[in-house]
């Protein structure tokens, strides 16, 4: 018996020896095997508690499904809300459910941040031996985030089922382009979010009102929303660029504020300037951390 | 008496003294209350009278429903998740030990939250829901009055359907899916997504039947002036009818959880 358990600590060692987790490796590829790592611990957590994981990630899917329930009773009294059809309305609502689904599967517990500032157990993230955005974006994993990825895809497949559209090579990249790229956008706004959470650890729902109210913002075409509201949204936090433009492109729809055709093809671009503005925001963050030494 | 007094005070202190957190909540509510209010009017804007409201009304009721997300604890987030940590760790022994009623504690500690998050979380988003947009707001005062003792009611609804789903954890251990299943039928059937008057046929006449309908519909149809008179009577009668159902069934459900507490030895 003893040794079967010795056996066992010398095989589960070479995992625990630094200069195998922490290598010689850049930072962003270390940042991504770490993610992978904590990811990996995560969802062996999770799959422990099966009937748990499935009831939450139903939940998961049954609390944005009710969303789009609700637009379709909106779609019971008129035909159109703001000029756009219910497959119109479906096609935003899916690109940007999905786009945001994405991110939160993959950063959405960085709105503990605040908490763990406020605690005291940031301080632990600090001293391992792996970047601290990747500890803090892999923190909790939550697989149940499938649900509304599901859900997401689901409504953005009866969109393009029911809508009527001219397809061209261009409109087809348009879509993994729109869902990848709207992905990436609200990444930048979680990572953002997370850093304001360092001057402000109890200030976890501001973050929702950019990611949660954004998405939900999105779902709704754009000649609803006041003017400046939309030019909020294009020009000063991008979410115009996640699904509204693109989507607008795949429609063959005239874009809000007079804006060019080419825009549609930004999504990319502005994906990287958020991410260089996030990744700033982030360092200043980190160095203005001042640990609530408890 | 007085000592559900000073647990109801208690609660109140506990949740005014997360200033940043509330003032981030109230930025959120007013974020989710124009994007609803630009929703809605578009809705109204292509159907005028829907549902009987007008579009100032339509409008109020995007504002109420955010003044009320965290007093009628529409999405959760009030003592359900200590409660259910308490019977899950068996804490909930001492609980029982005290000489106070189980169900009382918990409900004045509830009532003291609902006021905080009335005071703190509902007055503001609804100034800057009514400088933004014309809202329908009551000009009588008395209007107002009645409109805060169906708040209160819807608060004791809300706290009484929280207060069974937490005693669930007593057979589940994990409540998390239950409470989960709640909260999302309270945010469907209290007519947060949606005013429940545009809820089509036999589906209307449900929702507008299920308790939930008092924690945001009954009490905005109040502010809206949609009932006055014997109306009034019958939209009390209608939130006072489920409150005490459900706190009876939560008194039984009580009664037979600790037995089960017993049998189990704590």
């Amino acid at each position: 018996m003893a040794e079967v358990q010795a056996e066992k600590v010398a095989a589960a060692e070479p995992a625990l020896r630094p200069e195998i987790a922490f290598g010689d490796r850049p930072r962003l590829v270390e940042g991504v095997r770490a993610y992978g790592l904590i990811v990996a611990m995560w969802l062996r957590s999770t799959l422990a508690y099966r009937a748990s994981f499935v009831m939450t990630t139903l939940g998961n899917f049954a609390a944005t499904a009710l969303d789009f329930v609700a637009i379709m009773l909106m779609f019971t009294h008129v035909d159109a809300l703001g000029g756009y059809a219910l497959p119109e309305v479906a096609l935003l609502y899916g690109a940007s459910a999905t786009a945001f689904g994405l991110s939160d599967l993959v950063m959405g517990s960085m709105d503990r941040l605040g908490r763990r500032v406020r605690d005291g157990t940031f301080d632990t993230l600090l001293v391992r031996p792996v970047p601290v955005l990747a500890q803090v974006a892999a923190d909790r994993f939550a697989l149940r985030r499938l649900g509304r990825i599901t859900q997401g895809l689901l409504v953005l497949g009866y969109a393009l089922v029911t809508l009527d559209i001219a397809w061209t090579p261009l409109k087809v990249l348009m879509l993994p382009l729109m869902v990848l790229s709207g992905a990436a956008i609200f990444g930048a706004v979680f990572v953002a979010g997370a850093a304001f959470q360092f001057f402000a650890q109890d200030a976890a729902e501001v973050q929702s009102s950019f990611t949660y109210g954004g998405t939900t913002l999105l779902q709704y075409p754009p000649s609803i929303f006041a003017k400046d509201l939309v030019r909020g949204v294009t020009f000063v936090v991008p979410l115009a660029f996640v699904s509204w433009l693109p989507a607008l492109y795949v429609l063959g729809r005239d874009y809000p504020l007079g804006l060019p055709e080419w825009v549609a093809f930004m999504p990319p671009l502005v994906a990287g300037l958020c991410w260089v503005l996030a990744g700033l925001a982030w360092r200043a963050g980190l160095r203005a951390y001042r640990s609530t030494g408890s | 008496m007085r000592l559900y007094a000073v647990v109801a005070a208690g609660g109140f202190r506990r949740h005014a003294t997360y200033r940043m957190a509330t003032a981030a909540g109230v930025f959120t509510n007013t974020v989710f209350g124009f994007i609803m209010a630009y929703t809605y009017m578009a809705l109204w804007d292509a159907r005028p009278q829907l549902g009987g409201y007008d579009v100032s009304q339509a409008l109020t009721y995007v504002w109420l429903g955010q003044a009320l997300l965290m007093t009628c604890a529409l999405m959760g987030g009030g003592f359900e998740d200590e409660l259910m940590e308490r019977i899950r760790t068996g804490d909930i022994a001492v609980d029982l030990y005290r000489p106070a009623d189980l169900q009382l504690w918990w409900l004045a500690g509830d009532l003291g939250r609902a006021a905080f998050h009335l005071l703190g979380r509902g007055i503001v988003p609804m100034l800057l829901g009514a400088l933004a947009f014309d809202l329908a707001l009551p000009a009588s005062p008395w209007t107002w009055l009645a409109f805060l003792v169906s708040v209160a009611l819807g608060v004791v609804v809300s706290f009484a359907v929280r207060f069974l789903v937490s005693l669930s954890a007593f057979w589940l251990m994990d409540g998390a899916g239950a409470m989960q299943i709640a909260w999302l039928a309270g945010l469907f059937f209290s007519g947060m997504l949606l005013p429940l008057n545009l809820f089509p046929g036999t589906l209307g006449e449900v929702a507008r039947a299920l308790p939930w309908s008092s924690l945001l519909q009954v009490p905005a149809d109040v502010f809206l002036g949609r009932s006055t008179g014997w109306g009034l009577v019958q939209a009390y009668a209608f939130q006072a009818g489920w409150a005490v159902t459900l706190l009876l069934a939560g008194r039984l459900l009580q009664s037979v959880a600790t037995r089960r507490v017993v049998v189990q030895g704590g």
